[in-house]
């Protein structure tokens, strides 16, 4: 019992972590329709920023107080995505508009290996670390309910927590912010919304800003506990069965989404995973999204697709 | 003036039914065969076999099969990859574990397997569709890399699901010089685009540009959904199934599960949206432009950046690979969103009417 659920806890935390990278797609592709695959390298991309400047304030200014040299990492390597949801919003996303769903998610799929390359030029292709300082050991809980208590990952506790704040405040921003309001203006009908004066562009940018900033949380804590290399941008391909399970247009629904397909990956991996010869995490999450798919085709929280002919 | 139908009557219905009707049309086609199995063979070098043409012609034929899929029906698929592995896998397992097995029905059997795998990885589009099914398809090129790498029976046991075929021949013929290698290629490709080309415009293919267009109309009219687009899941994963096992077979020679991963699904995808959707041609454009352009690149950078007096690095040029080709397929998407086969039926258009403009 204390095994399952260890496993079980362990599995919504690394969920909380997938929810986040969930989350990105999700801003996104509410406010533009479009599905924006090049996620993933923008974390990878994000987390290098933050790796290297990390390790290169100190060197270049003397602060080497580590709050502090790791506080302004993260801010230029924010200011970094603002860059860049800017350059891809005009060079991009605004000579597509009106495109097909296929032709704008290979467009970002472009965008994946154009950051990827530029990432790795800008700041080098070896394995970095980034110490924010979380706490490595673990620690043992319930130990009076169960025998031997149950084992759990402090840094996996603290990302889940950070993860769930992220949430919250993105909640808040889109619900009480008049910016927030125009999101959904437009996510709701980009027409309509531009006909009452919601400027669409700038809207777009400001959406692949909280989607870039969202990629550098993200980045941070999968580079804290992975370290950041190449393969981190392949964390997006573990997070998309959670997108289409929460539901492509559902805030809430990657929260549940990342949860489930957490759970499930890590209850499968040890309990199926032997029977089956192992490895089996990463296309177990794309059947149990597809086995919901197959009852709900818009996802968990997706709007109902209506088909009008 | 040179390239118009004016004054070619049709007068049977033989006639209106060719797959050509135009006159310059065939001419072309059978200068392009001449040329592709008569003066390439005579020209080309053992390089330029083994880098470029065998490499585009088995990239051509699997770019067709996923344009059936996404272009002619509609299902856009990131699972292209796990259809080509199955493909070699399962020819893999009918050339070794049968003996006295011919090469080709070796392959052709290769091609069925992927079919079964394609309809079984099929049926969610039947639920699911857009960029819901899109997602759900890479359940497939999961499945695919983790099957072939840890089932070991597949693989005959072999550690890392790594193995190799030699010894390859089709009617006491070897396949082992480039220029035998390219024709045999070759050949099938002639004969299954052929056949593919025939395809879109019968019944069935018309029934898979309904099922694109509208699919809840298409089943308005009478068009079964469910027959449409497992059919074109069968007939697109059969011949990616086949350039799958030609890959594996006649290009690699020895190949692991990472060879068919989720990058040449992407790539596929690539080629299909490069070269057109909807177009046998655009097919083979794409194919073109993403086989070659790596090359050109990996030939290129190093020299252009002599000339400005920097060296970089082999792993700045891989970088800047990506760099290019992530920036100039965005840059085509933005100048051609309908693709190479747009501007190919442009030029024609435009040929109709030269020398004059109107």
């Amino acid at each position: 019992m204390g095994f399952f659920l260890e496993t079980l806890l362990g599995g919504l935390m690394t969920g909380m972590l997938y929810s986040l990278v969930a989350l990105g797609f999700v801003l996104i592709f509410k406010a533009s329709g479009v599905f924006n695959f090049a996620q993933g390298a923008m974390v990878l991309f994000a987390a290098l920023a933050m790796a290297r400047f990390a390790e290169w304030i100190p060197a270049w200014t003397g602060i080497s107080h580590p709050v502090l040299a790791n506080g302004l990492a993260f801010v230029i390597a924010g200011a970094i995505m603002f860059g860049v949801a800017w350059l891809v919003e005009r060079l991009v996303l605004r000579h597509l508009v009106n495109q097909e769903a296929a032709t704008l998610l290979m467009a970002t799929l472009g965008i994946t290996y154009f950051l990827e390359g530029v990432g790795q030029t800008l700041f080098g292709s070896n394995i970095y670390k980034i110490d924010v300082g979380m706490p490595k050991d673990p620690v043992i809980a319930f130990e009076s309910t169960f025998q031997g208590g149950i084992l759990i990952n402090k840094e996996d506790l603290i990302a889940a927590l950070i993860a769930a704040a992220l949430v919250a405040l993105l909640s808040v921003f889109f619900q009480k912010t008049s910016t927030g309001r125009a999101l959904r203006a437009v996510a709701d009908d980009h027409q309509a919304a531009q006909s009452i004066g919601i400027p669409l562009n700038r809207i777009w940018v400001v959406v692949w800003c909280v989607a870039g900033v969202v990629a550098l949380v993200a980045g941070m804590i999968w580079g804290s506990k992975l370290g950041v290399q190449f393969s981190l941008s392949t964390v997006a391909l573990r997070a998309l069965p959670v997108v289409i399970l929460g539901g492509l247009t559902s805030v809430p629904g990657a929260i549940i989404g990342g949860l489930i397909i957490g759970v499930g990956e890590k209850l499968s991996e040890v309990y199926i995973g032997p029977l089956v010869g192992g490895g089996i995490e990463i296309w177990f999450a794309y059947v149990l999204a597809l086995a919901f798919l197959l009852v709900r085709p818009q996802g968990l929280f997706g709007e109902k697709i209506i088909d009008r002919v | 003036m040179l390239y118009r139908e004016n004054g070619q009557f049709k007068t049977s219905y033989r006639s209106d039914l060719q797959i050509f009707p135009i006159l310059q049309d065939r001419v072309a086609l059978l200068a392009i065969l001449l040329v592709a199995f008569v003066v390439v063979p005579a020209v080309a070098s053992d390089y330029m076999f083994r880098a470029i043409l065998i490499p585009f012609v088995i990239m051509g034929l699997a770019a067709l099969g996923v344009n059936i899929l996404v272009g002619y029906c509609g299902q856009i698929s990131l699972g292209s990859g796990a259809f080509m592995a199955v493909g070699a896998y399962g020819a893999y397992n009918v050339f070794l574990r049968i003996p006295g097995m011919p090469l080709v029905p070796a392959l052709l059997l290769g091609g069925l397997c992927a079919t079964a795998f394609g309809i079984l990885f099929g049926l969610p589009s039947l639920r699911v569709r857009g960029l819901y099914l899109a997602v759900a398809t890479l359940a497939a090129q999961f499945f695919a890399d983790w099957m072939f790498l840890r089932i070991k029976w597949f693989t005959m046991d072999t550690p890392s699901g790594s193995v190799s075929v030699s010894n390859l021949q089709v009617f006491g013929l070897p396949i082992e010089s480039a220029t035998a290698k390219y024709l045999f290629c070759l050949a099938i490709l002639a004969v299954i685009a052929l056949g593919a080309k025939n395809l879109v415009r019968s019944a069935i293919g018309r029934e898979w540009m309904a099922i694109r267009d509208m699919d809840v109309a298409a089943a308005v009219i009478g068009i079964r959904p469910m027959y449409a687009k497992l059919s074109a899941f069968a007939v697109s994963s059969f011949i990616i199934g086949v350039a799958g096992a030609l890959w594996a077979f006649v290009y690699l020679g020895a190949w692991e599960p990472a060879a068919f991963s989720v990058d040449m699904s992407f790539r596929l995808l690539f080629m299909v949206i490069i070269g057109g959707l909807g177009s046998i041609m655009g097919s083979f454009f794409g194919a073109f432009f993403i086989v070659v352009l790596p090359i050109f690149l990996n030939q290129f950078l190093p020299s252009a950046a002599s000339l400005v007096g920097i060296t970089i690095s082999t792993a700045g040029v891989s970088h800047a690979e990506l760099m290019i080709f992530g920036a100039l397929i965005v840059w085509f998407l933005i100048v051609e969103p309908h693709g190479l086969a747009k501007l190919w039926s442009t030029g024609k258009q435009k040929l109709r009417l030269w020398p004059f403009p109107h």
